[in-house]
């Protein structure tokens, strides 16, 4: 339960942080790029250092390059579903989580596994 | 085009929306620690780059200018849009620099010291991240 406060908290603690940053930094193009920041990576990566050792948190940032391709596909398509869908920024971002973890769920199945 | 810091939009950010950006980011740490343990670090190792704050922060962009035309007198507008889809389109950049901090962090981590690698990985991702912004400005 100790371990769970923690994590929570340096989770929270980081990833509110960076979307400070974000919000304070124009143009928003620039700012956007912190949408993208390694906040979870950067406080699950300092638990799991500590806790679980190091290889165990390097086999972790492997699989995390998936994570961050998935993501790229699934901000190119926020972009088109909120500029050629209409969408508003909630619906669009929501929906294409989905998407995320599909990809991937899928670079996972197709090379890491 | 400069990047610069305004200060006032952390007062424009009201308390509550802080609140949910430390809640989400708490629990999605705290689930990829239990996925992670469940499943094993490669697996769990996927969620490290879950977008958890994007979503939130596009809905926020969107709020913010819809809220800024409204106070200039003009209620239908799509510039609220237009500026998360900006949003998006920097963050879709930001996961070239997403994705060296994790290759960065697989590389050096059993080599070198915890931190070092951490801080490291940081900082491509920081220089990596604005190098491409400003390239992709100039073309």
């Amino acid at each position: 339960m100790k371990e769970i406060i923690y994590r929570f908290v340096a989770g929270g603690l980081i990833v509110t942080l960076f979307a400070v940053v974000g919000d304070v930094l124009k143009p928003k193009s620039f700012a956007g790029l912190f949408g993208a920041a390694p906040s979870v990576a950067l406080a699950t990566l300092s638990l799991a250092i500590l806790s679980n050792g190091k290889l165990y948190a390097a086999l972790e940032a492997r699989s995390m390059i998936a994570g961050a391709v998935a993501f790229l596909f699934y901000a190119s398509v926020c972009v088109g579903l909120m500029q050629k869908g209409r969408l508003h920024a909630a619906l669009a971002t929501v929906l294409g989580l989905g998407l995320w973890l599909f990809c991937a769920i899928g670079v996972w199945l197709a090379v890491l596994r | 085009m400069r990047i610069k810091a305004d200060l006032s939009a952390i007062r424009k950010t009201k308390w509550y929306e802080y609140v949910v950006r430390f809640v989400l980011g708490g629990a999605i740490t705290v689930v990829t620690g239990l996925i992670a343990e469940h499943f094993g670090p490669v697996f769990g190792g996927l969620f490290l780059a879950f977008p958890v704050i994007f979503p939130a922060s596009a809905t926020l962009v969107e709020k913010h200018e819809r809220e800024k035309k409204l106070r200039a007198g003009i209620s239908q507008t799509i510039r609220g849009r237009q500026a998360a889809a900006l949003d998006a389109r920097g963050a879709a950049l930001g996961t070239v620099g997403l994705a060296s901090f994790a290759f960065i962090v697989w590389k050096l981590l059993p080599r070198l010291d915890g931190p070092l690698t951490l801080f490291t990985a940081l900082t491509t991702w920081v220089t990596l991240s604005v190098l491409i912004w400003r390239l992709r400005k100039t073309r």
